[in-house]
């Protein structure tokens, strides 16, 4: 499985999750977990999802989200679950 | 699975608190490349180095993307030179040609430092050694990427004090030859005692004899990230002072062992190490001695600052060694001055002096690092400290190291800037007395009685 964690922050405003999920849906990039808050206004979204069953590659999954990113107004980073494992799990 | 908070805290790390890899370091050997022939000799490295090395900045770029990790340097250390050069260099300029193969090989491949312009002389110098000790000044002036070191003594040898009286003017002559740029030569120049053969950290990382055909070393960073912890416990007991860096350090460390796996495999070569060591950088909040601060004192150099010293660069081990498969390179708590902007903030306020980096240097690694003196401290005098850094190293059976730039043109309370990662400094007083008559005495110092353990 090729997880990867996307964290999406920044002001909210209508219609973020409704992208992303598009994005991830069009390009077969399976969600595990979803989870978010707003505080003060602002937008904190972190997605676990699997890229297993899609063609694309990393680099090109993590400019194009970071590209609507920016349309919208948000920071979307996307980064290999590995990298959280590694530190937080023994 | 994941939670948001664990995401949260590691990005935070990332973006605040100026966690990143400081290096990954490609260590390639050049034995194969011994030829006679100088040109001969010159191509064969040129073409290891460029053949091994150059996928490793697109890796490291990579890497860097998919974890979200920055890697600040990529490097390379190759065998010491003065090992390769013998049969084909019977000049110094002879030597200063191939730093400039290895200047050449290092820009090629993108490559931000290449280490191993280097001697092991920690008992005796054969005539080539001599030769590329005598070539460093013209071969650092001549270059911009290369760093040289050289390993004077260790605690199974003792001092060579030939070298260290050597290398007292080598320094100031590379101090001279580079001082249109503040004697930044200098800055790329290390003498060390019990050098280890695997470091990944420049100016001193050579590729040592012990290892095999290429390996790949990373060094992990973090006193931003200490610090930030350490902030959330202040008046607490050193038993939870002592926990917290422990558990920081682990997490620090664990993204270097998961950076030193994914490079060794894209990059189809062994993992080595991983480098355990607390790295400033001239950045706000990446500082060793903030974390010294922020654990109680004034100001770095305040009294307690050896003790406070020595607790973090233990728990920093305590809790690194655990997060990696393998540890090695010089793995402590760095005191450069001009590197870390809170150093450099004690020297002005007179809480840090030469003696007392002295003094810190025996409980940390590594030495006497990156200190501006003036420009007319006497090449004797250079010879003394470096004796006493050595001394240190040889009796506590640890890595000590000295670079020293006496600024050519200037003197105690001038500022010198280096620029990028060398930061900034103020030039430190040095203590005026002779120790000529002692640095010039011929031969070695014996190794100490605690060597002798079969």
């Amino acid at each position: 499985m090729k997880r990867i964690i996307i964290t999406v922050v920044g002001k909210d405003t209508v219609g973020i999750i409704a992208k992303v999920c598009t994005y991830l849906a069009n390009n077969r990039i399976n969600i595990l977990d979803i989870s978010q808050t707003i505080v003060k206004g602002y937008f904190n979204m972190m997605m676990i999802v699997d890229m297993t069953e899609s063609g694309k590659p990393f680099s090109d999954m993590s400019d194009e989200l970071f590209q609507i990113g920016e349309e919208i107004g948000v920071v979307i980073r996307c980064q290999r679950e590995e990298i959280f494992d590694s530190m937080h799990r023994v | 699975m994941i939670n948001r908070f664990e995401v949260d805290e590691t990005n935070e790390m990332i973006e605040k608190e100026n966690l990143d890899v400081r290096t990954i370091t490609m260590g390639i050997s050049l034995l194969d490349c011994i030829s006679d022939d100088p040109d001969k000799l010159n191509e064969n490295i040129y073409n290891k180095i460029v053949k091994k090395a150059k996928n490793l900045v697109p890796v490291g770029r990579e890497i860097e993307k998919e974890f979200g990790i920055p890697i600040v340097n990529k490097r390379i250390s190759v065998t010491p030179i003065s090992l390769i050069g013998g049969p084909a260099c019977k000049t110094t300029d002879d030597f200063v040609r191939i730093a400039k193969t290895l200047d050449r090989a290092a820009r090629d491949v993108s490559v931000n430092f290449i280490g191993g312009y280097s001697a092991v002389v920690s008992k005796g110098i054969t005539p080539a050694e001599e030769l590329l000790i005598r070539s460093i000044p013209k071969a650092l002036s001549a270059t911009g990427l290369v760093c040289s070191s050289v390993n004077v003594g260790s605690t199974k040898t003792g001092i060579d004090m030939d070298a260290v009286r050597l290398m007292g003017r080598v320094i100031k002559e590379t101090a001279e030859l580079t001082k249109e740029s503040d004697s930044l030569g200098c800055a790329k120049l290390v003498v060390f005692c019990n050098a280890p053969d695997d470091n990944p950290f420049m100016a001193g990382a050579f590729h040592g004899v012990t290892e095999g055909d290429c390996v790949i070393n990373v060094g992990v960073s973090g006193p931003g990230v200490v610090k930030t912890a350490v902030s959330k416990v202040r008046g607490e007991n050193f038993e939870v002072l002592c926990e917290t860096i422990k558990k920081t350090a682990f997490k620090v460390t664990r993204v270097g062992q998961l950076v030193a796996k994914e490079a060794s495999e894209r990059l189809n070569t062994p993992f080595g190490i991983v480098d355990l060591s607390l790295a400033p950088t001239p950045a706000i909040g990446d500082s060793v001695a903030d974390i010294l601060c922020e654990m109680g004192l004034e100001y770095a150099g305040a009294p307690g600052t050896t003790a406070a010293l020595a607790l973090l660069n233990d728990q920093v081990k305590k809790g690194g060694v655990m997060a990696s498969s393998y540890v090695g390179g010089l793995s402590g708590a760095f005191i450069p001055v001009s590197e870390d902007q809170g150093m450099v903030n004690a020297v002005m306020a007179k809480a840090l002096t030469i003696e007392k980096l002295e003094a810190m240097t025996c409980v940390c690694s590594v030495g006497l690092d990156m200190i501006a003196v003036p420009g007319d401290t006497e090449e004797t005098t250079i010879a003394g400290i470096i004796a006493d850094e050595m001394a240190i190293g040889m009796v506590n059976q640890k890595t000590t190291a000295v670079r020293l730039i006496p600024v050519i043109g200037k003197g105690e309370g001038e500022n010198v800037e280096f620029g990028g990662l060398l930061g900034h400094a103020p030039i430190m007083p040095v203590n005026r007395y002779s120790c000529s008559d002692f640095v010039n005495r011929k031969g070695r110092i014996p190794a100490p009685i605690h060597s002798f353990k079969n």
